[in-house]
C-alpha cells in the first residue's frame, strides 16, 4: 500500500534541546565530526487505494494543522512511497 | 450569587481535581466540564488545567485543541470571557491560537518540579487584579516542555504591550525566552502559564512559606481576581 510521508522538523532559528543532546553523545562513543544534530519527526501516513491529488492535499492539510506547529516547526517534505 | 467556573478534564488531563478545589476554596462554583462537551454549561470562566493531554505524544496540547469543547471556549474567549490556562493548558491555549509562541522541551531536558518564585508583571489582567503590580509570589513548577519561545518580533510585541503576565525570578527552570512564566492576550481575559496557582491555595498543602512549612498561598488571588472580576460585572 501507498505511503506518505511527512517530515517535520524545529524550525532553524529554534533551539532543538534534544538534537543538542544527541550531538553531545555522539563524541562519547568515538563518533567524531559531526557539528549538529537535529531531531525531527517523520510521519508514515498509509493511504487506502490509490495517491489522488485530494489525498496528498489531505496529508499536505494535516501536516500544516495537526502534524505541525508553524511557530515552532516546518513541514520539510511531503512525499509520497511505494506507489 | 456565585460564580460559576468550568474545569475542563480531557484524556491524561491530571490536575482538574486541584483546580477545581482552587475554585471552591476561592468561593465559587466549581463545574466539571468533558472535553467532548459541546456546551459550556452556562459557565462564567474556564480555567485548562495541567496534565498531559492525550499523552501529549505529538506536542503538548496539540491533539486536545481539536476537542469539541475548544470550539466553544475559542468563541466565548473571544467574547471577553475569563480563560486560564495552567502547564498543558498553557500549551494547549498556545496550540489553539488564543496566545502566541509555544512551548518546547526544556533546555536542561529534565523534568523539573520546584517551588517557583515569579514576578507578577501585570495585574490588570482578569486572572491577575488582585495581586499588586511587581509582586512576587512563589507556586510549584512542574513539568517537561516548558520553555516558552517565540519570535523576536512577537516578544517585543508582548513586552511592548505589558502582555507578559509573569516573569521568573532568581532562576529560569526552562530557559524560556526572556524568563517569560506566562503570557496575556490583549484584552487581558486569556491567561496563561506553566508553574501551577492551583497548587498553593491552602495551608498545609503549598509551598513552603515565610510563616511554615507548606503554608504557601500565593495561587490563590488569581481565582478570587476571576471571581471578583465576574460578580463586578454581573
Amino acid at each position: 500500500m501507498p505511503t506518505i510521508v511527512v517530515d517535520v522538523m524545529p524550525k532553524p532559528e529554534i533551539l532543538d534541546p534534544q538534537g543538542k543532546a544527541v550531538g553531545a553523545a555522539l563524541p562519547r562513543i568515538g563518533i567524531e565530526g559531526f557539528s549538529q544534530v537535529r531531531q525531527g519527526k517523520r510521519f508514515e501516513l498509509t493511504v487506502d487505494g490509490e495517491v489522488t491529488e485530494e489525498v496528498l492535499a489531505a496529508a499536505r492539510t494535516a501536516a500544516e494543522t495537526l502534524l505541525s506547529n508553524p511557530v515552532i516547526e516546518d513541514v520539510v517534505a511531503v512525499t509520497v512511497e511505494g506507489a | 450569587m456565585t460564580a460559576r467556573i468550568g474545569v475542563v478534564t480531557f484524556p491524561g488531563t491530571l490536575d482538574d481535581r486541584d483546580a477545581a478545589r482552587a475554585v471552591r476554596l476561592a468561593g465559587a462554583e466549581a463545574v466539571p466540564l468533558w472535553h467532548a462537551a459541546e456546551s459550556l454549561d452556562d459557565v462564567d470562566a474556564v480555567v485548562l488545567p495541567g496534565g498531559f493531554s492525550y499523552g501529549d505524544y505529538l506536542r503538548a496540547g496539540a491533539i486536545a485543541r481539536f476537542a469539541p469543547i475548544m470550539d466553544l471556549i475559542v468563541d466565548a474567549a473571544h467574547g471577553g470571557m475569563p480563560v486560564l490556562g495552567i502547564c498543558n493548558g498553557f500549551q494547549l491555549l498556545t496550540e489553539v491560537h488564543l496566545l502566541p509562541g509555544s512551548m518546547i522541551k526544556n533546555d536542561h531536558l529534565h523534568f523539573v518540579c520546584r517551588d517557583q518564585t515569579l514576578r507578577i508583571e501585570n495585574a490588570e489582567t482578569a486572572w491577575t487584579t488582585e495581586y499588586r503590580q511587581g509582586e512576587d509570589i512563589t507556586i510549584p513548577l512542574k513539568n517537561q516542555d516548558g520553555q516558552y519561545v517565540a519570535d523576536d518580533y512577537t516578544l517585543d510585541q508582548l513586552e511592548a504591550e505589558g502582555r507578559v503576565a509573569f516573569r521568573y525570578v532568581g532562576w529560569n527552570p526552562n530557559g524560556s525566552r526572556r524568563d517569560i512564566a506566562g503570557i496575556t492576550n490583549e484584552r487581558g481575559n486569556v491567561v496563561g502559564l506553566m508553574p501551577h496557582p492551583e497548587h498553593a491555595v491552602e495551608p498545609g498543602f503549598g509551598p513552603d512559606s515565610r510563616e511554615a512549612g507548606r503554608h504557601g498561598t500565593d495561587g490563590l488571588a488569581f481565582f478570587t481576581s476571576a471571581i471578583k472580576g465576574l460578580l463586578a460585572t454581573a
